[in-house]
């Protein structure tokens, strides 16, 4: 985050500001990826009119940073009237796809409405790896194929590399055809449980051992010493400091309205059919109690070695049971990375109690890895 | 000496915080914020209304200064401001356009 980003993020929190916010404008999608975390079902999406009142909301309320996603956003017909709206408000846009459905048409199109940058999946270099899992033959091509019309528009583009157990090794092929591309990467070992609690995704997470060779892998991470270090003790500033931005200067709505303070942390706050989303954002008792954790606020965590560096997801937590506990799949990912046991797993190594409920036999799952930057251009 | 006009780039994103304009660049994403004087002539930056009428309407009774002097001034910032592709200025008036359209 620039210098300038950040202060202005500083002062959108001390002025309770939703300075970014995400959009999932269906769940719908032309993909069926293996680890994907939703209902693909239409379940009753918002209308065209009801978004861009959302928007001239959001506008209003001052957000600024934009991100439409889903599900798969081509698939909505009104895709680009609602881009050109928000274009129009000045937001800030930024879009996530699978890029499958863009050609030369919608890509001079995405150029001309001055989106900030568009991030597509890519799984894998090999086609055999990347179709096996989205399931769809000839994808890869097709986003391969979208990110150079893209490019030759002048269109920042940013490959996003979920690391998985069926992709773990392919890594630096990606890294290698995103130099190619002459685009970002990013790498993200994140596997999200399902929004209906269904844990088996998590299975599909990279095991330690390969997980250890990316946190070890300097090409990535930079100093490895470093990034691997046993963190230091916490001072009171770390302690009254913020677990994450979600609810902070963040949020994110679904297809269907409601709000949440991240779309990985699914505590419902209220819903922009039912309220204006600016009353949601300062008055929700849901969203002021998420606002009000503090690190120090954290059961077990605020005792952990791992407290002051550790990738902690709140929503992560939640969804184990508890937004103020412990995540434990940040617990198993810092002690990969360090070796160091986490307070959480000792707690209850010391009752009995398996550290890792989440881990199915033989496998690890390892989330809130933070973005690793890769090739750019 | 000829008049000159500016608009806003709608290429541009732009959002108020607290009374400080932000402004990212639509050429390459960087974040400017602008101060008191560039985002009155931001906001006042309409295509139509010349940049003299707008010092005269906008500038002197905010600053209290000397309308000449004031101009030089909104002139040098208005081409700074052009040079980072935030406003466009020209010696006739601009359409409105908004992004995705041709101008």
């Amino acid at each position: 985050m620039s210098g300038l980003m950040q202060e202005m993020t500083e002062k959108a929190l001390a002025l309770n500001i939703p300075l970014a916010v995400q959009i999932d404008l269906t769940y719908r999608c032309n993909e069926r990826c293996v680890h994907c975390y939703l209902d693909h079902d239409d379940h009753g999406e918002m209308t065209t009119s009801e978004i861009k009142h959302l928007l001239d909301e959001m506008a209003e309320a001052g957000v600024f940073i934009l991100t439409l996603s889903g599900g798969e956003i081509f698939l909505r017909k009104d895709f680009f009237e609602l881009l050109e709206y928000a274009r129009k408000l000045m937001f800030c846009v930024k879009l996530k796809t699978n890029a499958v459905l863009i050609r030369e048409r919608e890509a001079a199109r995405i150029r001309d409405l001055g989106v900030e940058s568009i991030q597509i999946s890519i799984y894998s270099h090999r086609p055999e790896v990347h179709d096996a899992i989205t399931l769809v033959p000839g994808s890869l091509k097709r986003s391969v194929d979208a990110i150079r019309f893209l490019k030759s528009q002048g269109i920042k583009v940013i490959i996003a590399n979920v690391l998985m157990a069926q992709n773990m090794q392919d890594y630096p092929g990606v890294r290698a055809l995103a130099a190619e591309l002459e685009v970002e990467c990013t790498l993200d070992p994140t596997v999200t449980p399902m929004m209906d609690g269904d844990r088996s995704t998590l299975n599909l997470s990279a095991d330690q051992g390969a997980l250890r060779q990316v946190f070890r892998d300097a090409d990535l991470v930079g100093d490895v010493d470093e990034f691997c270090a046993i963190p230091a003790k916490p001072g009171a500033d770390e302690l009254d400091s913020l677990p994450c931005s979600a609810g902070h200067t963040a949020c994110y709505v679904s297809p269907y309205g409601e709000v949440f303070p991240c779309v990985q942390f699914p505590i419902p706050t209220g819903n922009v059919r039912q309220q204006r989303f600016i009353d949601i954002w300062r008055y929700s008792d849901q969203m002021n109690d998420v606002r009000s954790i503090r690190v120090k606020d954290l059961t077990t965590c605020t005792s952990c070695s791992h407290v002051t560096n550790c990738t902690r997801c709140p929503g992560l937590a939640y969804m184990e049971g508890n937004m103020r506990g412990p995540s434990s799949q940040d617990c198993e990912k810092s002690f990969v990375r360090t070796g160091v046991p986490s307070a959480n797993m000792l707690a209850k190594k010391q009752a009995g109690i398996d550290p890792f409920p989440h881990r199915s036999k033989n496998l690890v799952q390892i989330q809130g890895f933070p973005v690793l930057s890769g090739a750019s251009a | 000496m000829s008049r000159l006009y500016l608009a806003r780039n709608p290429r541009v994103a732009a959002r108020s915080l607290g009374g400080e304009m932000m402004i990212m660049s639509g050429r390459d994403s960087t974040l400017f914020t602008l101060n008191k004087t560039a985002t009155i002539l931001w906001q006042a930056a309409d295509g139509a209304t010349p940049l003299d009428r707008i010092v005269e309407l906008r500038i002197c009774p905010e600053f209290e200064v000397e309308p000449a002097a004031a101009l030089q001034d909104a002139e040098t910032l208005a081409r700074e401001l052009a040079s980072h592709d935030i406003l466009q200025i020209s010696e006739s008036p601009i359409p409105a356009v908004a992004a995705g359209e041709s101008r």
